[in-house]
């Protein structure tokens, strides 16, 4: 039988294997507070399940979105033949208008510029096809979400260079960082088409700066490319420092129609900030026609589903909910997040000062035998297999410092995160106190090492691979 | 809207500004006019017919009263408990329940000759996604798959624009009712070889759009004898397989396989959809099965850029294991399109037109070619835009398709009331009798 292409058999969907081996671990061992208590608790997931309950009250007192119905009609056969990539008109109208609402309405976005794609995983790799050949390099500041890995280079054959950021200065762009990044892609012969930057950051949990924001608008000015902000975390800012899109600054500059507003483009979904992955529903929006239009095409391979796209067009329609909605769902947040700072304090763990996202940066250098990834790589095993907590280690985000995991708390009930935090506490306290366990960590090293090697040898653990942010 | 430029626009990819997704063809000029003065009983009633647009209109009744009766398919039952864990759910191995269902109603519509297992199905949004992925998995870059014509013109970009992949054409003609033969196969595959392109698969439709009938058993063998001799894939798109006027007239490539024991099977993947059987275009539902585990692996992940909405998945899960609605279904909407084609093939010859003879789909393949001036494209265009313009009715001109043979044209019978096809029956009679008399 004939051969894969090169992109099957390559196998650079380009995931981290050792990324997926805790989830692997969890999926064999899931906490659950009746049936399982001393199982796995799932860190690693950035869902949001904070507030499903405003949705489905919503679902129940609006019984016609979700029912084909409008105005007591049916429109089933409507939506089952509606099939138009550019789009439900009204859905596309009320997402608009939640983008803005989520910027304080500092911005107003047009209906004609956005274009719908099956989740942001869909409209990332579409803005690569869009802006990039194969071979071509897109900068992205780390760490970042190792699912770009796959997202923007898998199928597109773009590669992804990294614009290193320290906890020096809180992980913040810099020009430096911004330059040293552009020269090492020339370095390597890579024709740099743009940079990608997600704000709010996933996995760091914070807000861009205005000055970064600057910084951005300049380089990319001067070097004539693209910049795309992936802002499908914006809705989830919870305190203070306010959410500052790119948008706003490009207004602020009076940069409008301008030809680099032309080349800065957005990418948002509903997957975070309303928590329905399940639904795929993501969007980019672009001030460049061509953009659009080629985009818009591109949509065919993943348009959102008309029966979800009249379900929310309904949803978001409703300002009132969408007030509410905001609201609620940034105070449930905000005391979530402060829950888990509060709780990792008291295990002497510190984190990275955040105010945004479903997860914190997690400093856990203290914690390292040595300042090296594979101490890193000890310690999560450590966490995964012995306190029993899937959390994400930041060499898979490609952290260029070791030590740091980012920590998801939205995606499990309150008692859960407390467990997981005395979990965490018991832990620190016991290797703190005890030197005889420095010799019993030196044999544990060990031994998971070996497991470690004998498990790489697995093929089925491929097959756990999901799509998590 | 065709994207004028003269260079291409500062930093755009190639792909982007090219003109691979094929929307200045015909197909879609046609498209335009029918939106720009669209037919209606009483509003409208000079306007331009639709019937270039391969939608199943003639059971939705179906449909409708299943979800009245099933409120829980739809509303994830009282006080939505299943809401949650339905949002949350992005795996990209897609619902059991709903792959359960989907294999369940395959088998259902091969009248239970082929068994398909759900973990071999790889969901994805539409079989528009099914297909580019099938691409990027079986073929790289300047690589060639072979596609038999008159094919959908819509393959020209599913297969080509973001892959780079190639498409070289089967030739088929009406000596022998447009039928694959080795010999056409083999002529394709010496002129790939002569532009050095490295042939990956071959992708059949069956039954075939446009036109509107199922492959023969024997040449099923034959195709896939052929895969086999040169080593290639073989991709079966089977889409239009519940729309067969008769279920036994239908042979799956699953089929093939099953009496052949699966031997050398890995070679070989379908595609399915609902957007044809169902008549749900808009719920983005596709599916790809294959007998080769590293391609279900591999497009499952690739499945990611293209997932079905979870709330889709519940719906149709909930609706496809009904057994009692999908056989009544897959029966009833069997018998309305065989009623339907008969009306328009009698309504044709009653017009002193002949078509192609056909056994499925949702749409007849008209000759035409005894009204064109020449036998040539040009002569077929200028025949396509008088029927566009003058007796206003949108049909898909053989060109759009790549056919080799002029004067042939696509008309789709099955997206409109019965009135309306009437309407479109007695416009196409006056119109021939004109041409009579002149």
């Amino acid at each position: 039988m004939g051969l894969l292409s090169r992109k099957a058999t390559c196998n650079s969907h380009g995931q981290d294997s050792s990324y997926f081996l805790g989830w692997q671990e969890y999926e064999k061992n899931p906490y659950d507070e009746v049936k399982n208590p001393r199982g796995i608790i799932q860190m690693g997931l950035a869902e949001n399940q904070l507030s499903f309950d405003l949705l489905e009250s919503w679902l129940a007192k609006n019984p016609d979105a979700a029912g084909f119905k409008r105005d007591g009609q049916s429109i089933f056969k409507e939506l089952a033949l509606f099939q138009d990539y550019h789009g439900l008109p009204a859905f596309k109208k009320a997402l608009v208008d939640f983008m803005a609402e989520i910027r304080g309405n500092k911005v107003t976005f047009d209906p004609n510029r956005i274009v719908l794609t099956a989740g942001a995983t869909s409209a990332n790799e579409t803005l690569m096809f869009c802006l990039a050949e194969q071979g071509d390099a897109f900068l992205l500041p780390t760490p970042y979400y190792p699912g770009f890995d796959r997202d923007l280079k898998w199928r597109t054959g773009v590669e992804i260079v990294p614009i290193e950021c320290s906890s020096s200065n809180r992980f913040q762009i810099t020009a430096s960082a911004l330059e040293e990044a552009y020269e090492q892609a020339q370095r390597k012969n890579l024709r740099v088409k743009g940079v990608l930057v997600t704000n709010p950051s996933n996995p760091l949990g914070t807000t861009m700066t205005r000055d970064e924001l600057d910084l951005l608008v300049n380089f990319i000015t001067d070097k004539e490319i693209h910049l795309i902000s992936d802002e499908i975390y914006s809705g989830t800012v919870f305190s203070s420092p306010v959410f500052v899109s790119i948008v706003e600054v490009l207004k602020d500059r009076n940069l409008e129609n301008t030809q680099v507003w032309e080349r800065v483009h957005i990418v948002y979904s509903l997957s975070k900030d309303l928590g329905l992955p399940g639904f795929r529903v993501g969007a980019i929006y672009s001030n460049d026609p061509i953009v659009v239009a080629a985009a818009t095409k591109m949509s065919s391979f993943g348009l959102v589903s008309s029966q979800t796209q009249y379900l929310l067009s309904a949803m978001l329609s409703d300002k009132k909910f969408t007030k509410e909605y905001i609201a609620k769902n940034h105070k449930r947040l905000r005391k979530r997040q402060s829950k888990l700072v509060a709780g990792l304090e008291k295990a002497g763990i510190g984190c990275l000062e955040s105010n945004a996202g479903l997860f914190c940066w997690v400093d856990m250098r203290h914690l390292l035998s040595s300042d090296t990834f594979e101490a890193e790589m000890e310690l999560w095993k450590r966490i995964v297999y012995d306190v029993k907590l899937n959390i994400s280690p930041g060499s898979s985000c490609h952290c260029s410092e070791p030590g740091w995991f980012r920590v998801c708390f939205a995606n499990m009930s309150e008692d859960t995160l407390t467990l997981a935090m005395q979990r965490l506490k018991s832990f620190v306290g016991s290797t703190a106190s005890n030197d005889r366990s420095h010799q019993e960590m030196k044999n544990s090293r060990r031994k998971f090492r070996t497991k470690w090697v004998f498990r790489l040898s697995f093929q089925s653990f491929h097959d756990r691979e999901q799509d998590e942010r | 809207m065709a994207i004028e430029i003269e260079k291409p626009s500062v930093g755009l990819s190639k792909v982007a500004v090219s003109e691979t997704h094929g929307e200045d063809s015909p197909y879609f000029a046609g498209w335009k006019a029918y939106d720009e003065n669209p037919y209606n009983e009483s509003s409208n009633p000079s306007g331009v017919i639709q019937m270039g647009l391969a939608e199943n209109q003639v059971s939705f009744d179906l449909l409708e009263k299943y979800l009245e009766e099933h409120s829980e398919a739809s509303s994830w039952g009282e006080g939505a408990p299943g809401f949650r864990e339905n949002a949350l759910f992005q795996d990209y191995h897609g619902l059991k329940s709903f792959r359960q269902a989907m294999a369940n109603f395959m088998e259902q519509i091969r009248g239970g000759r082929a068994k398909f297992d759900p973990d071999r199905i790889v969901l994805t949004a539409g079989a528009t996604a099914a297909n580019e992925l099938l691409t990027f998995i079986l073929a790289d870059p300047g690589d060639a798959l072979l596609v038999p014509t008159p094919y959908y013109p819509g393959f020209d970009r599913d297969l080509r624009w973001r892959t780079g992949v190639k498409i070289v054409p089967i030739h088929c003609d009406s000596s022998n009712n447009f039928q694959v033969t080795p010999e056409a196969m083999e002529a394709a595959y010496r002129c790939a070889e002569s532009m050095n392109l490295k042939v990956r698969g071959i992708l059949i439709t069956n039954p075939s759009n446009p036109l509107g009938a199922t492959i023969q058993r024997s040449v099923l063998e034959q195709i896939l004898d052929f895969a086999t001799n040169k080593n290639i894939h073989l991709v079966s798109d089977e889409i239009y397989s519940g729309s067969t006027f008769s279920s036994s007239e239908f042979i799956s490539i699953a089929e093939v396989l099953e009496t052949r024991g699966y031997k050398d099977s890995e070679r070989v993947h379908i595609v399915y959809s609902l957007s044809k059987d169902l008549g749900l275009p808009g719920f983005r539902v596709g599916t790809i099965y294959s007998y080769n585990d590293k391609v279900v692996t591999t497009a499952r992940r690739m499945s990611s850029f293209t997932l079905i909405s979870s709330q889709t998945q519940h719906l149709l899960a909930c609706m496809l294991s009904n057994k009692e609605f999908s056989e009544n279904y897959i029966k009833t909407n069997r018998e309305r399109l065989t009623w339907r084609y008969d009306m328009i093939i009698n309504g044709l010859k009653n017009a002193g037109i002949e078509c192609l003879k056909g056994n499925a789909g949702l749409f007849c393949w008209m000759n035409l070619s005894p009204l064109l001036e020449e036998p040539t494209r040009e002569s077929e265009l200028a025949l396509w835009k008088v029927i566009l313009n003058e007796v206003r009715l949108n049909i898909s001109p053989g060109s759009s398709c790549h056919c080799s043979e002029p004067g042939w044209f696509r008309v789709c019978f099955a997206n409109m009331s019965e009135q309306t096809l009437e309407v479109a029956l007695g416009r196409i009679h006056k119109f021939m009798e004109q041409r009579r008399r002149n």
